[in-house]
């Protein structure tokens, strides 16, 4: 069986695989790290989204195998260890951008990636578009684009 | 998803290797269309052989061309300020593949590859004439795309960079499915010296294809009101649950035209 060596949330991992394993298998099922969702199974939800060495990428359509040497981030690697939240998740929360809460872990994860991506700023229409990939079956959009402008300053001046 | 054995050779000749070697082995690019074929159990390769590690990705730009590396993201090329610089169009287009997830793995060999009809890139590709090189030799376009998922390439033949030359004006127009994102119609208009190139994707049941018509037109004109009376049959249009082919064929047209008033 392959072994995939790969650092998750800042800690390295050597672990067994089939070659057909998806990347958000070993994380919910090896790892038992089951903040990040499986919701379409078809790359078009997003509620499987991690980083992978500091981009989004959709963990329910990359084999295991391909993030051997990679580091990835999921939602359990965003707070800091005394569990203050990490500014995108304490917005999200203070401007109540969730629902059910299925999609968040996903939505969280793009949303950072969008910010990182854009340190100029970013305006309400490309924060929707840049959550193209994402969806939000409680139609809570509003909420988790207010949360996503009012994160963006915050993670810059970090 | 069927099991196979993982490979992810070093070198391109390992790679030629072991696909010519074994007529089940699969190539794995970025995987954002292979994987969900894998998943839905459409395919049983008895091997896959991940191509990224063979140095395959990069940007240049020298001489009039635009030289992108197989394994380059759409998001790379959608961000990168030489493309931008050289053919803005070829980086929308890139930029309106999928969603930003989608973009940081999917690449422009993987998409050419699989030459899915409704696919973005084999319409800049075909309308700005570019050179697909692979690892025993380069073929043109026009030679390259042969109908629905099917293209030029050989068994073990493995794309390594597409070559654009560098137009006068290009512009790239989507007629987009909302929830796939994929062309309901898609159509690339780019003017060279030498005149107008126009290649449809999405619409037809011979995949992407070159549109006489309108070339012949914007030649003449490359105006938005040169398209004004050039006709699309439905015949041999793709007619699905989102679009009759009546309704692709009437799109042709229309998009023609704004993909010509945005060039």
């Amino acid at each position: 069986m392959p072994q995939v060596t790969l650092t998750v949330n800042g800690k390295q991992h050597t672990v067994e695989v089939e070659g057909r394993t998806l990347l958000v298998e070993l994380l919910r099922e090896k790892l038992g790290l089951t903040g990040t969702h499986v919701g379409c199974d078809t790359s078009q939800c997003g509620a499987c989204v991690v980083h992978v060495d500091g981009v989004s990428a959709k963990s329910c359509t990359m084999l295991a195998v391909q993030a051997n040497g990679t580091s990835v981030t999921t939602i359990e690697g965003l707070a800091a260890a005394d569990g203050t939240l990490h500014p995108m998740q304490e917005m999200f929360r203070e401007h109540h951008a969730l629902q059910c809460g299925f999609c968040t872990p996903g939505m969280v994860m793009s949303a950072i990636d969008l910010v990182n991506s854009n340190p100029a700023g970013l305006t309400e229409k490309e924060i929707r578009e840049g959550l193209e990939g994402n969806l939000c079956r409680c139609t809570g959009y509003h909420n988790i684009v207010k949360a996503i402008a009012a994160a963006a300053p915050l993670m810059h001046a970090k | 998803m069927y099991d196979f054995t993982y490979q992810k050779p070093a070198s391109l000749a390992d790679a030629a290797s072991i696909l010519s070697g074994d007529a089940d082995a699969k190539a794995l690019a970025g995987g954002m269309t292979y994987i969900p074929v894998l998943k839905q159990r459409l395919a049983k390769p008895s091997a896959i052989v991940d191509l990224s590690g063979l140095g395959l990705s990069g940007i240049t730009v020298a001489g009039g061309t635009v030289t992108i590396g197989a394994m380059t993201t759409h998001g790379t090329v959608a961000n990168s300020a030489e493309v931008k610089a050289a053919i803005p169009a070829l980086a929308a287009l890139a930029g309106g593949i999928g969603d930003e997830a989608v973009r940081h793995r999917g690449t422009i060999g993987g998409s050419l590859a699989n030459n899915d009809p409704a696919a973005c890139y084999p319409s800049a590709v075909l309308a700005l004439g570019a050179t697909i090189t692979t690892n025993k030799r380069a073929i043109a376009a026009d030679d390259y795309f042969q109908g629905m998922f099917t293209t030029a390439l050989e068994e073990g033949e493995i794309i390594t960079s597409v070559s654009f030359p560098v137009p006068e004006r290009a512009a790239y127009e989507k007629f987009r499915n909302p929830a796939s994102r994929y062309a309901i119609v898609g159509v690339f208009v780019a003017k060279f010296a030498t005149g107008a190139r126009v290649a449809v994707t999405g619409a037809s049941q011979s995949g992407v294809f070159r549109h006489a018509g309108m070339e012949a037109a914007l030649s003449a004109n490359f105006s938005p009101d040169a398209t004004a009376g050039v006709t699309t049959e439905a015949d041999n249009m793709n007619g699905d649950i989102h679009a009759s082919a009546e309704y692709r064929a009437h799109l042709v047209g229309v998009v023609t035209k704004r993909a010509v008033a945005k060039a």
